[in-house]
């Protein structure tokens, strides 16, 4: 009696796991297409990029192709173009993230009182960022900042500053203002969605407990904020990171090397100087910084997911 | 704000502060109307260049650029028109690419977000990171392998290859966004439809489809927009059998560049798809841009 109830609760337990094995295989048959098309887009190429940085390996001499160690690694931290390319990354990711940020932080806090026209300002606040950025930056370059005829000094002839050549003489600030400029909204955005999730009543709470506006904004909305500002600053890197579309357009990466970042560094040496073994080592490079960025957005983006329930659906 | 403050105090507390409040009342007002008014300078100061570049596609070609700059003038659609005319085909091949491009990624992506929210996979949350982390590195580091791949694959400036990556950048955010719609369709909905008995096919067809539509719709807005306003893949990989608007905006970066009329209006057009997709995403473009992770 007693064995043959035993059986039977193993055959079932086999049974059991035996479907659910082959309930995981059915329920990973939608997935599959979607991660074997991402495998294939986005992580071979960059098998290959690294696989290319190991090699000496010009499009215009496909015979002289040959293996060379890390030997694109050295010469490129030895160039002091791309030297001056890494800090120019760094600058020109860093003061336009953190600007953007700070102004993107007041607009938000200016969208979320009342105010006349608040869906229209909304409305209009976002188009720089939606305006395809190519277009900007020609409209910036000409229009707006063009020595003779630019609007900017226009409006600033009759402080004395009438004449200035932004583009050539201020370019980092040019690129720094553009972007500045497109990604503004972007924090907008993020930062207004942040404060309009505060729960309404304990911040009206709080004001009725006495707490003065600032009080109220520094021990409440600020620590409340702090995690959309993470999310903002790691979006917000990760593509000011891959900044190209200004830089080209503008100013070409100069004056000299002044606006160099590395993606443009890159597009010169394998799209201008076909050197495809150097070019792969700057790509690699990009990576890795963006790798350490992206280990704080993971870290980011997960506490802000962790929010959202999965409950009684596993 | 103020009126219920009064009503919760005793009523001597309130006859004792009545004219204070009032006062207070007064600044408070005087200080909305400032604030309301600086918001509306700097948010018209972020828009001016958008403005400024429509505006100056209807000037004659002799009032563009101009010292003092004209606000007056008699306005003219000759630019539009022969920016219209000039743009065609890379419009048309825009429109090709962003539209198949977004369709192979909504069908890629919503099966996937199914898995990884409705029926999870059990290691749905490493299949999350990896789609996430995919949308984190460069396409800097990608682009040399993609051109000799496509080089030799004689793919460079043809439309397929632009639609492939567009395609490939976009679906790690589609997968996110659609699962952050997914996640809100209720449970007891799908619990019911499966009690039913209802088949996958049509549990998707009848049920979750008609729900999560808007999301459908607000996805495709986003993978449009991204997708519309590429550069760096569609400059190297294409230069005239494939090459789309932002391409063609590059030829005024120097030369034609004199033209601003006809520059403005042909930037204008450029714009025009995703300022409207934009402003009709308006309240899912911030899940979009975070990629579900804020509403």
């Amino acid at each position: 009696m007693a064995a043959i109830a035993d059986t039977g609760a193993d055959s079932a337990v086999v049974w059991d796991r035996k479907r659910a094995r082959h309930r995981n295989r059915i329920r990973r048959l939608p997935l599959l297409p979607a991660l074997l098309f991402t495998i294939l887009v986005t992580q071979i190429p960059f098998v290959l990029t690294i696989w290319y940085s190991l090699q000496s390996y010009n499009l215009f001499e496909p015979f002289a192709r040959h293996f060379t160690g890390l030997h694109n690694y050295a010469l490129i931290f030895k160039d002091s173009i791309f030297r001056g390319a890494l800090v120019n990354t760094v600058i020109l990711t860093l003061v336009p993230v953190v600007l953007s940020l700070l102004l993107g932080l007041g607009i938000a806090i200016l969208l979320d009182r009342k105010v006349f026209g608040r869906g229209l300002l909304r409305t209009l606040i976002i188009s720089p960022f939606l305006v395809m950025p190519a277009a900007a930056a020609l409209v910036w370059k000409f229009t707006l900042l063009d020595t003779q005829f630019g609007i900017l000094n226009w409006v600033l002839s009759p402080f004395g500053a009438g004449h200035t050549d932004w583009i050539n003489g201020h370019a980092k600030w040019t690129i720094i203002t553009v972007l500045t400029w497109q990604w503004t909204p972007f924090m907008v955005l993020i930062l207004l969605a942040g404060l309009q999730s505060q729960p309404g009543d304990v911040l009206e709470a709080a004001r009725v407990d006495g707490a003065g506006a600032w009080q109220v904004f520094r021990t409440m909305t600020l620590p409340h904020l702090r995690q959309y500002m993470e999310l903002g600053i790691v979006l917000g890197s990760i593509y000011i990171v891959q900044a190209f579309d200004a830089i080209f357009m503008i100013t070409s990466g100069g004056p000299g090397q002044q606006t160099t970042n590395i993606p443009y560094y890159l597009y010169e040496t394998a799209f201008r100087g076909f050197d495809i073994g150097r070019a792969s080592a700057m790509g690699v490079v990009v990576v890795v910084i963006t790798i350490i960025i992206a280990t704080f957005a993971l870290r980011t983006v997960s506490g802000l997911f962790s929010e959202q329930g999965m409950e009684g659906r596993l | 704000m103020s009126a219920s403050t009064t009503l919760t105090r005793p009523p001597d507390a309130a006859s004792v502060r009545r004219t204070p409040t009032r006062r207070r009342n007064a600044r408070r007002g005087m200080n909305s109307v400032l604030l309301g008014l600086l918001t509306w300078v700097i948010v018209l100061l972020f828009f001016f260049p958008v403005l400024w570049m429509a505006v100056t596609g209807f000037k004659p070609e002799s009032a563009a650029a101009t010292n003092p700059p004209k606000f007056v003038f008699h306005p003219t659609l000759t630019n539009y028109q022969s920016a219209l005319s000039k743009a065609g085909p890379y419009l048309t091949h825009s429109i090709i690419i962003v539209v198949v491009s977004t369709l192979i990624v909504l069908a890629l992506a919503l099966p996937a977000a199914y898995a990884l929210s409705i029926a999870p996979v059990r290691k749905w949350r490493d299949a999350l990171f990896f789609f996430i982390s995919t949308k984190m590195l460069p396409v800097a580091g990608a682009i040399i392998p993609l051109y000799i791949i496509a080089r030799n694959l004689h793919l460079i400036d043809t439309l397929p290859v632009l639609i492939i990556l567009y395609a490939g950048l976009n679906l790690p955010i589609a997968v996110w966004m659609l699962r952050s719609f997914l996640l809100e369709v209720p449970v007891a909905i799908l619990e019911a439809a499966h009690v039913d008995g209802a088949t996958f096919f049509r549990q998707l067809r009848s049920v979750i489809l008609p729900l999560i539509a808007p999301g459908m719709a607000a996805t495709a807005l986003i993978c449009f927009i991204f997708a519309w306003n590429e550069f760096f893949l569609a400059v190297n990989l294409t230069t005239t059998n494939a090459a789309t608007v932002p391409v063609y905006l590059v030829s005024f970066q120097t030369g034609e560049g004199q033209f601003w009329a006809h520059l403005c209006a042909g930037a204008t057009l450029a714009c025009l798809p995703v300022l409207i997709a934009g402003w009709a995403a308006q309240d899912k473009l911030v899940r979009g841009l975070t990629m579900g992770a804020v509403k």
